[in-house]
Formats: structure tokens, sequence, C-alpha cells
């Protein structure tokens, strides 16, 4: 008997809705943790890309962006790593269904997304190397293999930590109430999706030199 | 082998780390936030409209016709992007408001100090 309230106090597991996390916020630490990282993420690249920008236009010597860029060929990698966002989605949707077969489906199609997109960056770093374009050759060189290096660096721990998820879920260790995983890996790997929105727009797309952006 | 550890013991002390206080209950939790969470065919939907926006980029880049509303038209289109991965595919918009509070804390800040950066150091004049 409760001598408070003169009720009977009848022991009984916490209802759905009385349980979320048992956490001070309610919310699982694992997950407020992970939208940290990611906004000091925005912290990093945006230093990268402020210094890219402050750069760009004041290399003396070539080679230059225009001498090697080739959108085409980099808009194929924009559309392999905005297919891999799609495909971690529904890797999360099936986990969260309890579909351990396509969990595994979809998230080894990220991987390989990812690995497609890793493999076009290290042909576009290893010809432009051969034309002549280092990390020590000018400033756009200097710059342009700092941001995009730093973005593969961040697309390979990616690929890594979602091969990881395919090993843990064919070992039976990554059951349905263990999504929040796959959700915490699939933030890390869209957040990698966004930056690569940027550096599309600012490295590629805007033509070094113009109105808006000529430095002094 | 199953995957559906729930009955466990082995699972159930290594899920401990998750906050849940118990797999059933944490069970229960992922198939409600999958209730919250959009259905694969607008996951879909959302996708295509990314790849319909970077065709679009791509296309405005080689049109000579309209070089002047160049960057304009193509900082727009990288907005809408990202603000679409962040609100569907990061789920900001089903999500507690306290992760896009630290989210975009991150980007306030990031643009603030580095816009004062490129100001001071004059990038954006001829």
């Amino acid at each position: 008997m409760d001598i408070t309230t003169g009720e009977h106090m009848t022991p009984h597991p916490p209802s759905e809705e009385e349980v979320e996390f048992d956490t001070s916020t309610g919310l699982p630490n694992l997950k407020v943790a992970m939208w940290i990282f990611l906004g000091s993420e925005c912290l990093l690249f945006g230093a990268l890309i402020t210094t890219y920008v402050l750069y760009r236009g004041r290399s003396t010597v070539g080679p230059y962006p225009h001498d090697l860029f080739d959108i085409g060929y980099t808009s194929v990698s924009s559309f392999v790593l905005l297919a891999s966002s799609l495909t971690m989605v529904l890797a999360l949707a099936a986990i969260q269904r309890g579909d351990h077969g396509r969990l595994r489906v979809w998230l080894l199609a990220t991987a390989l997304l990812g690995m497609t997109f890793i493999g076009g960056q290290v042909y576009e770093f290893t010809s432009f190397v051969r034309e002549g374009l280092t990390l020590h050759t000018n400033l756009f060189g200097t710059t342009f293999f700092v941001l995009t290096g730093f973005h593969g660096v961040h697309v390979t721990v990616g690929i890594l930590m979602l091969l990881s998820l395919v090993a843990l879920s064919l070992a039976g260790r990554l059951p349905q109430d263990r999504a929040l995983t796959v959700e915490l890996v699939g933030l890390y790997w869209h957040f990698v999706d966004i930056v690569w929105i940027i550096i599309f727009t600012v490295v590629y797309l805007i033509p070094t030199g113009h109105a808006n952006l000529v430095p002094r | 082998m199953s995957n559906e550890a729930v009955e466990d013991p082995k699972s159930v002390t290594t899920a401990a780390t998750q906050d849940a206080p118990d797999p059933a209950v944490r069970t229960r939790l992922a198939r409600r936030s999958r209730a919250r969470h959009p259905s694969d065919a607008e996951y879909i939907r959302i996708a295509l409209i990314l790849a319909a926006l970077t065709g679009a980029e791509i296309a405005v880049y080689y049109f000579d016709s309209i070089k002047s509303l160049l960057i304009p038209l193509l900082f727009a289109f990288a907005i809408v992007k990202f603000t679409l991965v962040v609100l569907w595919f990061m789920h900001l918009k089903f999500d507690n408001k306290l992760y896009a509070r630290f989210f975009t804390g991150g980007i306030f800040f990031a643009l603030t100090v580095y816009a004062i950066v490129l100001l001071t150091l004059r990038v954006f004049q001829n």
C-alpha cells in the first residue's frame, strides 16, 4: 500500500510510452553525441572550403582548374554518392522493419557505391598529378587536394563502418533492437554526402575568376 | 543463425550500451521510430528529386545564355539539395528538435566565423 495515496503499488514493466531512453534528455546519448560531432565537422569542412575560396584564382603558375576539371566525370561521381544516400536510408528502413536480408543488401550496395566514388577520386587525383598538379605545385593544388582529400578520407572511414555493420549482421550481432547503430552510421554517411554537395558546387561548378569571387 | 538476438543473454549485455534498458523495449522503439520516418517510396521520390536537381545544376553550368545567373542558381540548387538530405535522409524533419539545434548551431558558427574571415580578407570584392 502506498502510504501517500492509499493505492496499492503494483510493480509492472514500463509501457512503450513511459520508457523512451533512460537519459537526462530522454534521447539516446549516442545519437546526441553524433549530432554534436557532425556540428563540429561543419566547422572543419567550413575551414577547408573557406581556405579554398580564399585562395582560388591566386595561383601564379598552372595547371589551373579549367585545365584539369572534367565536369562530366565528376558529375557521375556526384550521382554515385547521391545514390549511396538512398541505399543507406533503405538499409535503415530494412533493419527497423526487422528485414535483415535487405539490410545487408543495402549496406553492401552503399559500401560499393562509396568504393566507386573513392575509385573515381583516386583516378582523378592520379590524372591531375600526371598533368603536373601536386600538393606543392600552386595554391590551387594545395587547397584542392587538402579539401577533397579530407572528404575522401571521410568516405573511406564511412565504407569501413558500413562493412563492419555487414560483418556484425552476418554474425547475428545486429538485431532489430540495435537499429540505432545503423542510424548513427547513416547520419555520418549522409553528412559526407552533403559536404560533397557543397564541394561539387564551390570547387567544380563555379568557374575560377568569376565576378563575385575574384580575389583582390 | 538467427538475427533476432532479443532473447540471447549475450546480446542483451552488448546492447546495454545503447540507452534503452531492455531489448524488447528497444525493438518496439525501433519499430516506432520507423513509423515516424518516411516510407521507402518517399525516400525514392526524394532521391529522384535530388538526381533531377543535380542534372539541372550540370545543365546550368553548360548553358552560356544564363552565365550571369550561374552562381545564384548553383547556390540555390546546392542549398535545396543540402536541405532535402538533412530533412528527409537524416530525419531532422521528423526527429527531436534538439538534434537540429546541435547541427544548425555548427553550421551557424561555421558560416559566421568563415564569413568574417572572407570579408576581412576582402575576398568578395573585385
